[in-house]
């Protein structure tokens, strides 16, 4: 059993299943309906995979009207909703319950329109982050935002937990990538907001919709920004003795000038566990790594990796190694990417998502690998050092009893410790359950009460995404 | 008389608000007063945040800096180019184009989610806010956001109080990302294109990986199509010859660079050219940039409109005379296909009586006014402001 409980279910929705199933029956084609226990427990949990539970239903709307009637209806039958992409938030932002109809948007996943004049595609929300990029790569734009699971996720799920990825740095989160979205509101009203132009008129409610974790609003369509590929892009690799040269460094780069794309830390326990996956040619020998990726013209390249080299000499690196080939550089990127799999083939593990002002980070490394020494957990470090997002992996062993609940109070001392220094309890994953009850630690009564009437005014009867992001108590009635 | 009220600290705010709520007593909310853009507030009271200064954080090797919100943008911007950093987003000074006077706030370019034309590239205000404290229309100091630039711990009602006119909140403290300040800059000038042609050199450039950050189109005899790239020097010159090459189909290209590519920018993102005639109506004017040149031809040709095109031709300021409607329904029928206009300058009696703001769909209408009523059940804070 595990720590975070969610509510029992609703007695008198469980009872009405089959009046509300017909319900559904009547307003979307046969095939988008799940009902049959087999098949819905396919939509039992997320990448959260220690939560389970069945859903009452799913349903797979093609349109933006079957969500709409889907919506009303269950609105009307005081129904929750659970909106899922692909199903791999790790905060368990996609967690059903036994109550609630599971509203997938695996079917819409059309690409509507694609305008490299204006830089912009406009897509259905089920198409998945690499799909965006995929339909414009040939014609030379991509979509910036790279969540490490963008091979998977959705257009629809990034837009909930607001995603960002290793080159964010440079280029933004989701919020600074969408334009406009179409989407449906709990009691069915479809509104669009924003469009192609690169801003909207009134209070921005794009903005308050991305990264709201399906609480407010289901999204259907995206207006996205595409920008030009860049003429190359070259990682390397930087090796240090300790965490405390290395995050010099890395403010030293930044203090220089230079926005490099993306820089990628990770500690010996990481290091080891990707390199013996990936075979990236990390070095074995160095407390921690950088990547550090630039871009630009083979010229540029050159400049910037000169300009990054003399300025990491003075923290004595005792690797510097710049990627020689495409090979190489896929090599490099695949072990990061891999990181979160290839320690999943060593052990089970808690992948934390904290953030930390940067220049805290030697002191925080030390606090982490503390708080885990006093749980007797293992801990590995990757993180985007560029912007102060850590994951620490929180390693346990899911078939000794009671190492789960320490590995989570680990997770959450560490995320506490996060908090403490100035940072937040989450940088890209979401809130979701895992950390619902922590939200008491960054934010005070009256910040979480307002945040709450802004779910309340638009969702009076807290049916979108229940028990997600707030902690249980506290909640309006 | 309007009296005006200099709090010092949030508890003075709270108070202050407290009772405007409770006595139903209204206020206007001012940072410098140069921002006078929206439908004049009828307020007996000022509630200006001027006392309300001072930078509390600077961390340039972690591109923060947070301020109180009645900090003066010049001080900010002054402390960030002692490090070689500044504001991404290049906000604009309105004051040559309103006439008004003091000193612009980082509150008031957050509360207007400020931008220039770097937007093109590097986005506004609300994209580089990543962190809020505001006093609600309750009374009550709430914060959203933090010190670090990703973020996603509850609903962002960071990006919600960016451009929301101090309607929803009065700022007290903003904290925003940084980037380094570019090495050097150049500017490509194409004279004589069409805004048509403009249209189509600069989307032809912002298509390129040459990270164009401003692509302006100043009509005139001759023309002046502007493309901005800054950097490092030697990146620069290489992006340089790569785009005059490229741009070859509409012309010769001339190149402007370092201080004097600067000079041209800034009277750009003032807008200065439309300040020369003051007792017209502006209009800011945002579509797709491939409307762009239809919409100005429309207005130049319906009402007499001077232009200037920004944004690569997504953002039009367009002149109208200021009496009847200043031009509302041929500028928003102009834009019908998707598009946003709001009137940035008109008397106060035209502002009064015309929606400044573009009218928004009834079922958006509403979910505003639901979210306004959650920070301001009273609707004590820049009543009417927004519409």
């Amino acid at each position: 059993m595990s720590a975070i409980l969610m509510p029992k279910p609703d007695e008198r929705v469980l009872a009405r299943r089959d009046a509300i199933i017909a319900g559904l029956a009547a307003l979307l084609p046969a095939a988008s309906l799940i009902t049959e226990e087999d098949e819905r427990r396919a939509y039992e949990t997320d990448a959260l995979t220690a939560y389970r539970q069945i859903p009452l239903a799913v349903v797979l709307p093609q349109t933006t009207e079957e969500v709409s009637a889907v919506m009303k209806f269950l609105n009307a039958e005081g129904v929750k909703v659970v909106a899922r992409g692909a199903g791999t938030s790790l905060a368990g932002g996609a967690l059903p319950t036994a109550d609630a109809v599971v509203l997938g948007v695996s079917k819409m996943n059309r690409i509507l329109e694609i305008d490299t004049a204006n830089r912009t595609i406009r897509v259905e929300a089920g198409v998945t982050n690499l799909g965006v990029s995929g339909a414009v790569n040939h014609l030379g734009f991509f979509y910036a935002p790279d969540p490490s699971s963008q091979l998977a996720c959705t257009i629809a799920g990034n837009i909930a937990m607001n995603s960002g990825g290793a080159h964010c740095l440079k280029y933004g989160v989701t919020t600074n990538n969408v334009l406009g979205i179409k989407m449906v509101l709990v009691d069915g009203t479809v509104v669009e907001i924003g469009g192609a132009a690169l801003d909207s008129a009134g209070y921005d409610l794009l903005g308050l919709m991305v990264g709201s974790e399906g609480q407010l609003g289901i999204v259907t369509e995206a207006t996205l920004r595409i920008l030009p590929i860049a003429e190359g892009a070259r990682p390397m690799l930087m090796g240090f003795q300790s965490a405390e040269a290395c995050g010099a460094c890395v403010a030293a780069i930044i203090g220089s000038g230079i926005i490099p794309v993306a820089i990628e830390y990770m500690d010996r326990p990481a290091i080891k566990v990707c390199e013996a996956f990936a075979h990236a040619g990390y070095p074995l020998d160095v407390e921690a790594l950088l990547i550090i990726e630039v871009e630009g013209s083979e010229a540029e390249i050159a400049d910037l990796i000169g300009r990054i080299t003399a300025i990491a000499a003075e923290f004595n690196p005792s690797t510097m190694k710049v990627s020689q080939s495409e090979a190489e550089s896929a090599a490099i990127w695949k072990g990061r990417k891999s990181a979160f799999g290839a320690m999943g083939r060593i052990a089970d593990y808690m992948c934390m998502d904290g953030t930390i002002p940067t220049g805290c980070l030697p002191q925080v490394l030390t606090g982490i690998s503390d708080i885990c020494a006093g749980y007797g957990l293992q801990v590995a470090n990757i993180f985007h050092a560029g912007d102060g997002n850590l994951h620490p992996l929180v390693l346990f062993n899911a078939n000794q009893p009671g190492e789960l609940e320490k590995a989570e109070d680990a997770g959450a001392d560490i995320l506490k410790l996060c908090v403490e220094v100035g940072g937040c309890l989450t940088g890209e994953h979401g809130v979701g359950v895992e950390k619902r009850e922590l939200m008491i630690h960054q934010f005070n009564k009256i910040d979480l009460d307002q945040q709450m009437r802004v779910k309340t005014a638009l969702d009076p009867q807290w049916l979108l995404n229940p028990h997600k992001v707030f902690p249980l108590e506290g909640r309006p009635v | 008389m309007t009296s005006i009220l200099l709090p010092e600290a949030e508890a003075e705010i709270e108070a202050i608000v407290a009772e405007a709520a409770s006595s139903n007593s209204p206020l206007a909310i001012h940072g410098g007063g140069t921002r006078d853009i929206g439908r004049p507030v009828q307020a007996a009271r000022i509630l200006s945040t001027q006392a309300m200064t001072g930078i509390t954080l600077y961390e340039p090797s972690e591109m923060v800096i947070a301020a109180r919100a009645g900090t003066k943008l010049a001080e900010i911007e002054a402390t960030l180019k002692a490090s070689r950093q500044r504001l991404p987003f290049e906000p604009i000074d309105w004051r040559p184009l309103l006439g008004t006077r003091g000193e612009p706030t980082l509150g008031g370019v957050t509360a207007s989610n400020a931008a220039g034309p770097r937007r093109i590239q590097a986005g506004a205000a609300r994209d580089h806010l990543i962190g809020i404290r505001a006093v609600t229309g309750r009374g009550e100091t709430i914060k959203s956001g933090g010190r670090v630039m990703k973020n996603v711990t509850g609903y962002d009602l960071v990006k919600l109080m960016a451009g929301s006119w101090g309607t929803l909140g009065i700022l007290t403290e903003v904290t925003y990302k940084v980037l380094p300040e570019a090495e050097t800059e150049t500017t490509l000038i194409l004279e004589g294109l069409s805004a048509e042609r403009a249209v189509e050199a600069m989307s032809m450039a912002l298509g390129t990986p040459f990270e164009i950050t401003g692509a302006a189109h100043i009509p005139g005899a001759p023309s002046q199509t502007l493309l901005r790239f800054e950097g490092f020097t030697a990146s620069c010159a290489y992006r340089r010859d790569r785009l005059v090459a490229i741009l070859k189909p509409f012309g010769a290209a001339t190149a402007i660079e370092g201080d004097a590519s600067q000079a041209l920018w800034r009277p750009i993102a003032d807008v200065t050219a439309l300040g020369d005639a003051p007792g017209d109506a502006v209009w800011r004017i945002s579509v797709k940039p491939s409307e762009g040149p239809a919409v100005g031809g429309r207005l130049e040709t319906e009402l007499g409109s001077s232009l200037l095109y920004d944004w690569g031709g997504g953002q039009i300021w367009a002149s109208a005379r200021d009496e009847g409607d200043a031009g509302a329904a041929i500028v928003r029928a102009a834009i019908a296909p998707g598009g946003h206009a709001t009137l940035v300058r008109a008397s106060p009696v035209t502002r009064a009586a015309v929606p400044v703001f573009e009218p928004q769909p009834a079922a958006v209408v509403a979910m505003a006014e639901k979210v306004r009523a959650e920070f301001d059940p009273a609707g004590v804070l820049n009543p009417g402001r927004m519409g």
